[in-house]
């Protein structure tokens, strides 16, 4: 294929295919880079920004597809071979090493050398620029494990900064600055742009994002669905192309009533975990009734995950308490609060939700191995019958409750988690983020199920970042901003409302 | 959405595989076939390798690093390691021996001669205590298992050393009027020709794995050590399984040391030097992953059984100890980059198979959370 004749694009990602496994997680885009302007990328989480970006800068290879920078076909080896093509990329995961300094992180893989050594003086002095560029008082002898977030977001983007790069892509890069630090790097943004540096901009921010922006790209399920120059467009247009038309993730069950309030979130706080002494929950207080949806939204870092965390027991809590039924279960462990009906299905399933050496029948028997044991020994065929009756329920695609749990899609992977919580028959399901890196289909599904149970009695409480999912299944809606409620609505409620609440886009 | 799931049970072979692949029948039961190896190799080197009073000897050999590794294997499996099993091997020994002579009450004026079974009991009781700590610095201080044991290794050794000024206890035999014989037993008595040192590993094996396959102990040291976080969420109590294991290792180290001072007749303050080393040797020959969460009894026996039949085969055709160590170390070696291979396979192959939505709006996934993805613990 012929290089795209735009002159005005300095990089162009054409036909870009990205699949992992079986599932695509972009499927043919085509996106420009313009010269010296800041293009931002619109899109939901798991839409395939990320991904996209990775790709411009070397981090992952395509699996099929060109780049082309300045008129020509390329193909990077690494981040450092786009690198010394003059892309940099300040990542949405800080990637700085704690135990070094913010000069020696700076210049980590590059450092300036002299006949002899390193070149301390020099790296300090630029790194000392880089920070009074930046507006920001850090000496660059400070470890990057003594600064706060925001900071060592700051450190990030000097890093980036330090390269000297033409095109600079910037994924979240304001997800923990405060108000002034992003004034801050919109300025210095506007500078680099006038040196005729191209940037590439991500943000869940839009209103942010907007301000700055001189051409907008909206990203959906792997594809481009609409590009913009930003003088044309405003927040509502960025918005309906963000969402699309809705995939019907189902509607909230009705024709059963609520019971009891099943449970009861009394003024819980919890403390960062860094150490930073910050409320990342602030005097939090929910009720939810059985047989009740309620879908948590909130921006990342509104505190959604330390929430359902501490009400499960994972993390404490730094004040208020939980009542299940109305019996007080703060002081419990996790496995007391399984066994009286309380349990949670984590965000990040590779992680904290699945034992990848086991296989799929015995990671959905593994909470409630009690309901299988006779005696001191577990009954093979009790067992058998439990995760056989799960697959079934859960509608999990897969060999067999002996495959291996590496073999199943991330869809069915998630089921697996849902399913072994909802085998222990719980009273109060919490859900962080059950959708996360699971097809359309199979989210639909997760929902199906999780209306069938509360119809049956089950209170549910799922977290998202994904607006359309508030709108499915949920009969009430809370918003989450900066570890508090900011609002709550019914079914009713529409996208701009939920979104203005949340603090990303404030809709007249 | 169910007719899918049916065509993909027909379409994709189950985990364990249906066709014959002669490389991977190789891979999984390289432990085994190495232990066969070593045996016809031996057997035609030398006269003397292939008999049953060899095999036998051989065997009490074997018993020790076994039962060791038994203990050894609880804990990698929890993706531990324990580097004071040889060092509680010697206390253990050690303190047998001290109260095989008869303990002194100074304020009663009595000597006390406690029988042979409680000797051993107190000796087991000792093991566990020393895997308690190991546990407790471990689960409950978040000390490095490595570092935890290690420093535990030094401190038995030492005390074994301190009791005994650093000599060894030679009259273990007791005396019938004093109704504390029987040690020798251990070592020496055979339970229809079978020496009792080789029918304490069997049994340990057995009980071992009956733990592991069929009770709730077993199915959450299996998850805690595959995804520690993943079984605490599932309501594993994920401590105390920790703890249990080092107590667990501890015991069988007594118990390897009660037999092994009784198969030398003497209690030495440096007997089992290194020998947790063996054990995890055997352990990882057997295929278990250090990582944790993937092992079993029957491998870690084969283990220890192809390093066993190994030395005791140069020794026999007289190849020096010195080229003895280097053959163990490439044994040891091949085996670790064979179970890497093994792993490899088995993290690599499912993506092939994996998911493959059906929906005509496919494709949502995360960048940083591939569905085929295989997280580092």
């Amino acid at each position: 294929m012929k290089p795209a004749a735009n002159g005005d694009a300095v990089l162009s990602a054409r036909n870009i295919v990205m699949s992992y496994g079986g599932v695509h997680a972009l499927r043919g885009v085509n996106f420009d880079i313009h010269r010296g302007k800041v293009t931002t990328l619109f899109g939901e989480n798991g839409a395939g920004k990320s991904t996209l970006m990775k790709i411009l800068s070397g981090v992952v290879t395509p699996t099929s597809g060109d780049i082309v920078l300045d008129g020509n076909l390329v193909s990077f080896s690494s981040s450092s071979d786009a690198r010394d093509r003059g892309i940099s990329i300040i990542h949405q995961e800080l990637s700085l090493a704690p135990n070094l300094s913010v000069r020696d992180n700076i210049f980590m893989g590059r450092e300036l050398r002299t006949r002899t050594g390193l070149d301390f003086a020099e790296e300090s002095r630029q790194a000392r620029a880089l920070m009074a560029d930046l507006e920001e008082d850090i000496d660059p002898m400070t470890l990057v494990e003594d600064l706060r977030l925001g900071q060592q977001q700051i450190v990030e983007i000097a890093r980036a900064l330090s390269v000297d790069s033409r095109i600079l892509i910037m994924d979240e890069p304001t997800s923990a600055l405060s108000a002034t630090e992003v004034e801050v790097l919109f300025k210095v943004i506007r500078d680099l742009t006038s040196r005729g540096v191209s940037i590439v901009y991500i943000s869940h921010h839009l209103e942010e994002a907007l301000q700055i922006t001189d051409y907008a790209v909206v990203l959906r399920d792997g594809a481009i669905t609409a590009t913009a120059e930003a003088r044309d467009i405003d927040l509502e247009w960025i918005v309906r192309n963000m969402v699309g038309e809705n995939f019907d993730l189902g509607s909230p069950p009705t024709g059963h009533a609520f019971g009891d309030v099943a449970l009861s979130i009394e003024d819980v706080s919890v403390v960062d975990t860094s150490g930073s002494g910050y409320s990342v929950v602030d005097h939090l207080s929910l009720d939810v009734k059985a047989g009740e949806i309620v879908c948590i939204y909130g921006l990342m870092g509104a505190g959604r995950t330390e929430l359902l965390e501490a009400v499960a027991g994972r993390v404490p809590m730094a004040g208020g308490r939980a009542l299940l039924e109305g019996e007080d279960v703060s002081g419990l462990s996790i496995a007391q609060r399984i066994a009286k009906g309380l349990v949670l299905v984590p965000e990040d399933r590779q992680r904290d939700g699945l034992v990848q050496t086991m296989t799929v029948g015995r990671n959905l028997s593994l909470a409630s191995i009690e309901a299988f044991a006779k005696g001191l020994f577990l009954s093979r065929t009790r067992e058998r019958g439990l995760v056989e009756d799960s697959i079934r329920k859960v509608t999990i695609k897969t060999a067999g409750g002996n495959a291996m749990i590496g073999s199943l899609s991330g869809g069915n992977q998630q089921k697996v988690v849902i399913g072994k919580m909802l085998t222990t028959n719980p009273k109060v399901i919490l859900l962080d983020e059950p959708s996360r890196g699971i097809d359309v289909g199979a989210k639909a599904e997760v929902f199906r199920l999780l209306s069938e149970r509360a119809a049956q009695g089950l209170a549910v409480i799922f977290s998202t970042s994904e607006v359309n999912e508030c709108l499915s299944i949920a009969h009430r809606i809370v918003v989450m901003r900066r570890g508090r409620i900011s609002a709550q609505f019914g079914a009713n409620a529409t996208k701009e409302q939920i979104m203005a609440a949340s603090g990303e886009a404030v809709v007249a | 959405m169910t007719d899918v799931s049916q065509a993909r049970k027909q379409s994709s072979p189950s985990a364990g595989g249906e066709g014959f692949d002669l490389a991977k029948l190789l891979l999984e039961g390289r432990a085994f076939f190495a232990l066969i190896v070593i045996i016809v190799v031996f057997s035609f080197l030398s006269p003397y390798y292939l008999s049953v009073a060899n095999f036998l000897t051989m065997a009490s050999h074997v018993a020790i690093f076994g039962i060791l590794a038994v203990g050894m294997l609880l804990v990698i499996l929890n993706g531990g390691i324990d580097l004071s099993v040889g060092s509680t091997l010697g206390l253990a020994g050690v303190v047998a021996g001290f109260l095989m002579q008869g303990v002194t009450l100074t304020w009663l004026g009595v000597v006390l001669y406690p029988p042979v079974w409680v000797v051993a009991v107190l000796a087991c009781m000792l093991g566990a205590v020393v895997g308690l700590i190991n546990g407790v610095l471990i689960a409950r201080f978040k000390v490095p298992a490595f570092v935890a044991t290690l420093g535990v290794m030094y401190m038995a050794r030492g005390l074994a050393l301190l009791m005994t000024s650093g000599l060894t206890y030679n009259n273990l035999g007791g005396k019938p009027e004093l109704g504390n014989t029987g040690f020798d037993a251990l070592g020496f008595n055979r339970l229809f020709g079978v020496p009792t040192g080789v029918v304490v590993l069997a049994v340990i094996a057995l009980i071992g794995s009956i733990v592991l396959n069929r009770t709730a102990f077993g199915r959450w040291l299996y998850a805690s050590g595959g995804n520690e976080r993943a079984a605490e969420l599932s309501g594993v109590p994920v401590k105390t399984v920790q703890i249990s294991v080092y107590v667990l290792s501890g015991i069988c180290a007594a118990i390897a040391g009660l037999i092994l001072s009784s198969q030398l007749t003497s209690a030495g303050p440096t007997a089992g030097t290194t020998y947790e080393l063996t054990a995890i040797a055997a352990v990882v020959i057997g295929g278990a992953a250090l990582t944790g969460g993937r092992g079993n009894i029957r491998g870690t026996l084969l283990g220890a059984f192809v390093i066993g039949f190994l030395s005791d085969g140069l020794v026999i055709i007289g190849i020096s100890s010195y080229w003895q160590t280097v053959f163990t170390g490439a044994v040891i070696v091949l085996a670790v980059l064979l179970n890497a291979v093994q792993y490899r396979r088995r993290s690599k192959l499912p993506s092939a198979t994996g998911g493959q939505p059906t929906s005509q709006k496919r494709g949502k996934a995360e960048a940083a959370n591939p569905a085929q993805g295989k997280t580092a613990r």
